[in-house]
């Protein structure tokens, strides 16, 4: 895919995030749209998946530990053919397989149930650790918040990887800044992350998490790093693409009204033009 | 009982592990700083590289184990019950309930029986904790016979389960020629009609001492091993309190939210009849030697004996 066409499809993802929360009338948009480059990309290019086969023992493995962002991710496995399109727009409703959080067992894609900060990263160690026990060559790939680093069962699962030597590990934490209460330096800083998790022996990638460019390098910095689990600590914008989000802790939890929702769309047009 | 073999179900759990990795690859053992306590130990001997040692990390060794559940391996998590349903409690509902994964939690050193450790390491509360999880199965198993066995089954079937054993050596009281475990099925150890006496783990032993003491009063209780938790065998509980019309529950575990809040849950609903419920009586325990312990709290034949007798009367 050229980066022409990464940046189309994750507009299209931004667009489904904002119309799924909107008919919703509650959800994590912030989130899903600092993220969206990187589903774009591991869904995309990255990993190696089959959406007509998503439970394929040698597949490429995603969990999503930061779990809110379900309209972010649901959103990326819609687009890439997992399920229908259409179907976004029953997220969270009461009928609907789209579950508020990600659910292994309703939802074809999801490799692992999660939602609740800081689990969602051991599952993916365990996932790593069986390829090694299997002498398998799937790759696991998990993507935290940088809020979420504040729980300390994130640091247990480093610790376990690192020492363990998971180089087929790949841990994202999306650095937008901002959680429920406000900046993360203000309410609990976790900075400076690349160092811990350079100290929890992990091989560390510091990018901006909206350029297509230094995502697919980091990436490729990981698969050709042997012996330690990456990090990539993705610097990025929550609410990105959309004006009156960008930069909002507000936009956390909170989906947009119908006028909102129109503004929004518009505001991502006018990027997809 | 001096002539009887006794075993810890927490050393059946080592040597049952043992059996099955040599069975099955997919078989993997974690344990978190405990495998000499646990008994993984021998497992770790056996194979090296499918015992994962994750250091002092219940929570994160919870959800390893959910990872490879999902990735087709049969992981036995194992700590003290303490850690395994305690600390690691969410984790066991989010990571491994919700998902209904794969997941076998062997949790040593349930109940006061830990002894000289005293009340942070004395587990009155898992059982309570894991039985309110969807689609988890919760075994207590009474001595090596049945430990062994439910480890096997465990691994048999698909789904989380939850295994509790324990740290001091009990009787082995069911190498019978008959026996056969089945997850979900108590077993009747002793016919009687006057009362029915459910129990599980080390009181399984306790409660058949008390019934031979109560015989001796003219009291002919009825004794049932309920190993299996949940599903309860409600089958069996019924026809047990129809058929004596007084039910008296022991356990190594608190009365809240147990085996004998189980067997009442069932009784209250579909046949309400008088219960006695034995167990730790909402209190914390404390260090000392292990069988004085069960005597302090009730829970050896005589202090059993005594109970039921007054339940009775």
């Amino acid at each position: 895919m050229t980066t022409a066409e990464l940046k189309k499809t994750a507009n299209e993802i931004r667009k489904d995030i904002i119309k799924a929360t909107h008919a919703a009338k509650s959800g994590h948009p912030g989130g899903s749209l600092s993220a969206a480059d990187m589903f774009t990309y591991l869904y995309f290019v990255e990993m190696n998946i089959d959406p007509k086969n998503p439970k394929d023992e040698n597949r490429d493995r995603f969990v999503l530990s930061k779990g809110h962002v379900a309209p972010g991710y649901y959103s990326a496995l819609a687009e890439r053919g997992y399920f229908p399109k259409e179907d976004l727009l029953t997220l969270r409703h009461i009928d609907s397989y789209l579950q508020g959080h990600p659910d292994m067992k309703k939802i074809p894609g999801v490799d692992m149930s999660s939602g609740s900060l800081g689990q969602g990263i051991s599952a993916a160690v365990g996932m790593a650790l069986a390829a090694k026990l299997k002498n398998k060559d799937y790759r696991t790939y998990t993507l935290l918040g940088d809020g979420e680093i504040q729980e300390g069962q994130v640091w247990e699962a480093a610790m376990f990887a690192g020492a363990r030597k998971l180089d087929n590990l790949v841990v994202i934490v999306d650095n937008n800044g901002l959680q429920i209460d406000g900046n993360i330096e203000d309410v609990c800083s976790p900075y400076p992350i690349g160092e811990k998790f350079a100290a929890f022996n992990f091989n560390v990638v510091e990018i901006n998490g909206h350029d297509f460019d230094q995502i697919a390098d980091a990436l490729k910095q990981a698969r050709e790093c042997k012996g330690k689990p990456t990090a990539i600590i993705m610097k990025t914008i929550k609410g990105k693409g959309v004006s009156f989000m960008e930069n909002q802790a507000s936009w956390h939890g909170t989906a947009p009204n119908d006028e909102q929702c129109e503004q929004a769309l518009k505001d991502l047009e006018k990027v997809g033009e | 009982m001096a002539d009887v073999k006794k075993i810890a179900t927490r050393e059946s759990y080592g040597n049952a592990l043992v059996e099955l990795g040599k069975e099955n690859p997919d078989i993997v053992v974690l344990d978190a700083d405990l495998a000499a306590a646990t008994k993984t130990g021998v497992f770790k001997k056996e194979f090296p590289e499918r015992h994962i040692d994750c250091g002092i990390a219940e929570c994160n060794m919870v959800g390893i184990g959910a990872g490879l559940a999902a990735a087709g391996m049969i992981p036995f998590v194992s700590s003290f019950a303490m850690f395994a349903a305690g600390r690691a409690f969410e984790q066991v509902r989010n990571s491994v309930g919700y998902p209904h994964l794969n997941v076998k939690i062997g949790a040593t050193h349930g109940g006061i029986s830990v002894g000289e450790d005293g009340a942070t390491h004395q587990c009155c509360e898992d059982i309570a904790l894991m039985r309110t999880i969807p689609g988890m199965t919760v075994i207590v198993p009474s001595d090596d016979v049945e430990a062994r066995a439910a480890v096997k089954a465990a691994a048999e079937m698909d789904g989380p389960v939850y295994m509790r054993f324990g740290r001091l050596a009990v009787p082995v009281i069911n190498d019978t020629a008959d026996y056969k475990f089945e997850i979900g099925k108590g077993t009747v150890l002793k016919e009687g009609t006057d009362v029915a006496i459910i129990a599980n783990g080390l009181c399984v032993a306790e409660a058949l001492e008390a019934a031979k003491k109560l015989e001796a009063d003219g009291i002919n209780a009825k004794v049932i091993n309920m190993a299996t938790v949940k599903p309860l065998d409600e089958e069996l509980v019924l026809a047990a309190a129809k058929e004596t019309g007084k039910v008296v529950t022991v356990e190594e575990h608190s009365v809240i939210g147990g085996l004998g809040s189980a067997v009442c849950d069932v009784l209250s609903e579909k046949l309400p009849t008088p219960v006695l419920k034995i167990g730790i009586n909402d209190v914390f325990g404390h260090s000392g030697p292990a069988v004085e312990l069960i005597k302090e709290f009730g829970l050896d034949g005589d202090s059993i004996a005594k109970k039921v007798k007054d339940f009775v009367k």
